[in-house]
């Protein structure tokens, strides 16, 4: 019996995110007791995270979401028994959590069945929502089927904020969706995604999901990707409200103790070292896009030079175990320098591939929000505009099918 | 209940909102919670496993010295309960 508190807590708890797609990253490395898996890749360990996007359909237009911009331009949905297939197959590798979200996942009418085979299967789910869609006759259905826990998103504290940020008018039945939560007893996440236009709204958001009974709060700084990147200037903070945002979380930490579970994580952009973002592609996670395309990561499908493979032609463990989208990041056998021979590259992996392809051009590059890569300034250039910025020139983009068939047209045409 | 005492006549549960189970591919119990969990060595599973919100520390200790014939138990199990109990993993039906 000795030595039983000794336990390894594998916390891939979402560092931050745009709705209503939520990044399961982990903090911390899987198993900080074990040697890092570097070097030429051994076969990995289960994909213990699996992400479900059903659908890019959503009825929000949120101008910081991290779906592709080009989403109109993909292919069509999965069908049930693709999803049902999927599930299976992932289950008998070791995926444990299982994340469904999109686009808005109750967009598909068959989330219940899909719930359904995946209490049976013993996943731990959780459906990523905006709430829209979310009616008694579905919530009560999901309760039967065996769903976990509902993560719900919000956009703001007020109504005019919230409103405005998803384009929608929501904020009413997002506050009803809650308490039917909470009367269905389900664990409930509310997530907020923060950046220039609503951090400084912190403490009422706080407040309100006190209000609301949350059980967890995420306070998730928007990651730049996707839609979020092509709005960053009007998104990303200042230094200022970031170290005022810090102190509130700070404050509030003290005045509610532990009733609440609240996570905060500084936006990377203001760090010296980078996210060990995924835990390294390859390592933990996998999400399958809603046309059946498995991604290391949500962002993932922007990564040159990487076919990534489609569920409807290879099982799940093919692509886990052989297929270049999965294998190629895997070790460290990618990496250049700074990273190759940096003592760090065993906490970090050298950061986001994505965030290293977007402001560098190349996906093996150091992740620039490290003070070690050659292109840090990248990153601390945009920090100094953000703290410079006075008046907005340039209009945000909202997240629509039409502005997306728009970036997807000049996408092909470059 | 944070904050309350644990003695041997506490009856810890499983929080709301977790779950305790096996996983063949990791060869170990897990408890999955949201967004999270946390893989458990054999004697934390061992422990967790007899916390069913009717069972007092006192009974789980019994239990767990005849089932591993071991002795003097009561402190490691308390000390897990407590650690479990601040990270919100159990609770305290009084």
């Amino acid at each position: 019996m000795a030595d039983h508190s000794r336990v390894t807590e594998i916390p891939p708890k979402t560092e931050s995110s745009p709705k209503p797609g939520s990044s399961l990253e982990p903090e911390t490395p899987l198993e900080p007791g074990s040697p890092p898996k570097l070097g030429s890749p051994p076969r990995p360990g289960p994909p213990l995270w699996l992400l479900l996007e059903l659908t890019y359909r959503c009825p929000l237009h949120c101008a910081f979401c991290y779906n592709p911009t080009d989403y109109a331009g993909t292919g069509p949905e999965l069908g049930t028994q693709d999803w049902i297939r999927v599930l299976r197959q992932a289950r008998a590798l070791g995926a444990v959590q299982l994340g469904l979200s999109g686009g808005e996942p109750l967009a598909r009418d068959d989330v219940e069945d899909i719930v359904a085979e995946a209490q049976a299967l013993g996943f731990y789910t959780n459906l990523i929502t905006s709430g829209v869609g979310l009616t008694d006759a579905r919530i009560r259905a999901l309760k039967a089927a065996g769903l976990d826990h509902i993560q719900l998103s919000f956009q703001d504290s007020s109504r005019q904020m919230n409103d405005f940020l998803s384009s929608t008018r929501t904020f009413d039945l997002k506050y009803k969706v809650a308490a039917l939560i909470k009367q269905y007893e389900f664990p409930m996440v509310l997530n907020v995604v923060l950046h220039r236009l609503n951090i400084d709204h912190i403490e009422e958001i706080l407040d309100m999901a006190l209000r609301l009974g949350a059980d967890y709060v995420e306070l998730a700084n928007t990651q730049f990707y996707g839609w979020a990147f092509h709005n960053r200037e009007r998104l990303l903070p200042s230094r200022g409200q970031v170290q005022r945002a810090e102190q509130t979380v700070q404050r509030f930490r003290e005045r509610v103790g532990s009733r609440m579970k609240l996570f905060f994580v500084v936006p990377d952009y203001f760090e010296r070292r980078p996210k060990p973002c995924m835990n390294g592609l390859g390592s933990i996670f996998m999400t399958i896009a809603p046309d059946g395309t498995a991604l290391p990561c949500q962002a993932a499908r922007m990564l040159p030079g990487l076919a990534f493979p489609n569920v409807r032609d290879h099982s799940i463990e093919d692509i886990w175990l052989d297929s270049p989208g999965f294998t190629h990041f895997r070790g460290d056998a990618w990496m250049k320098e700074p990273c190759r021979s940096c003592p760090e590259k065993a906490r970090d992996f050298g950061g986001c591939r994505c965030q290293a392809y977007l402001l560098t051009g190349d996906a093996a590059n150091a992740d620039p929000v490290c003070d070690l890569s050659p292109h840090h300034h990248l990153v601390t250039q945009a920090v100094a505009a953000a703290d410079r910025q006075g008046v907005q020139e340039k209009p945000l983009v909202f997240r629509s099918d039409r502005n997306s068939t728009n970036l997807f047209v000049r996408g092909n045409e470059t | 209940m944070t904050g309350a005492p644990i003695d041997a006549a506490s009856r810890p549960a499983i929080e709301r909102g977790f779950r305790l189970q096996w996983e063949a591919a990791q060869n170990a119990h897990v408890l999955l919670y949201p967004e999270g969990m946390i893989k458990l060595n054999g004697s934390a599973a061992e422990i967790l496993k007899r916390c069913n919100g009717e069972t007092a520390i006192a009974d789980i200790t019994t239990d767990l010295e005849r089932a591993f014939t071991a002795a003097g138990l009561y402190e490691d199990v308390v000390r897990f309960v407590q650690m479990a109990v601040e990270k919100r993993w159990l609770t305290i039906r009084a």
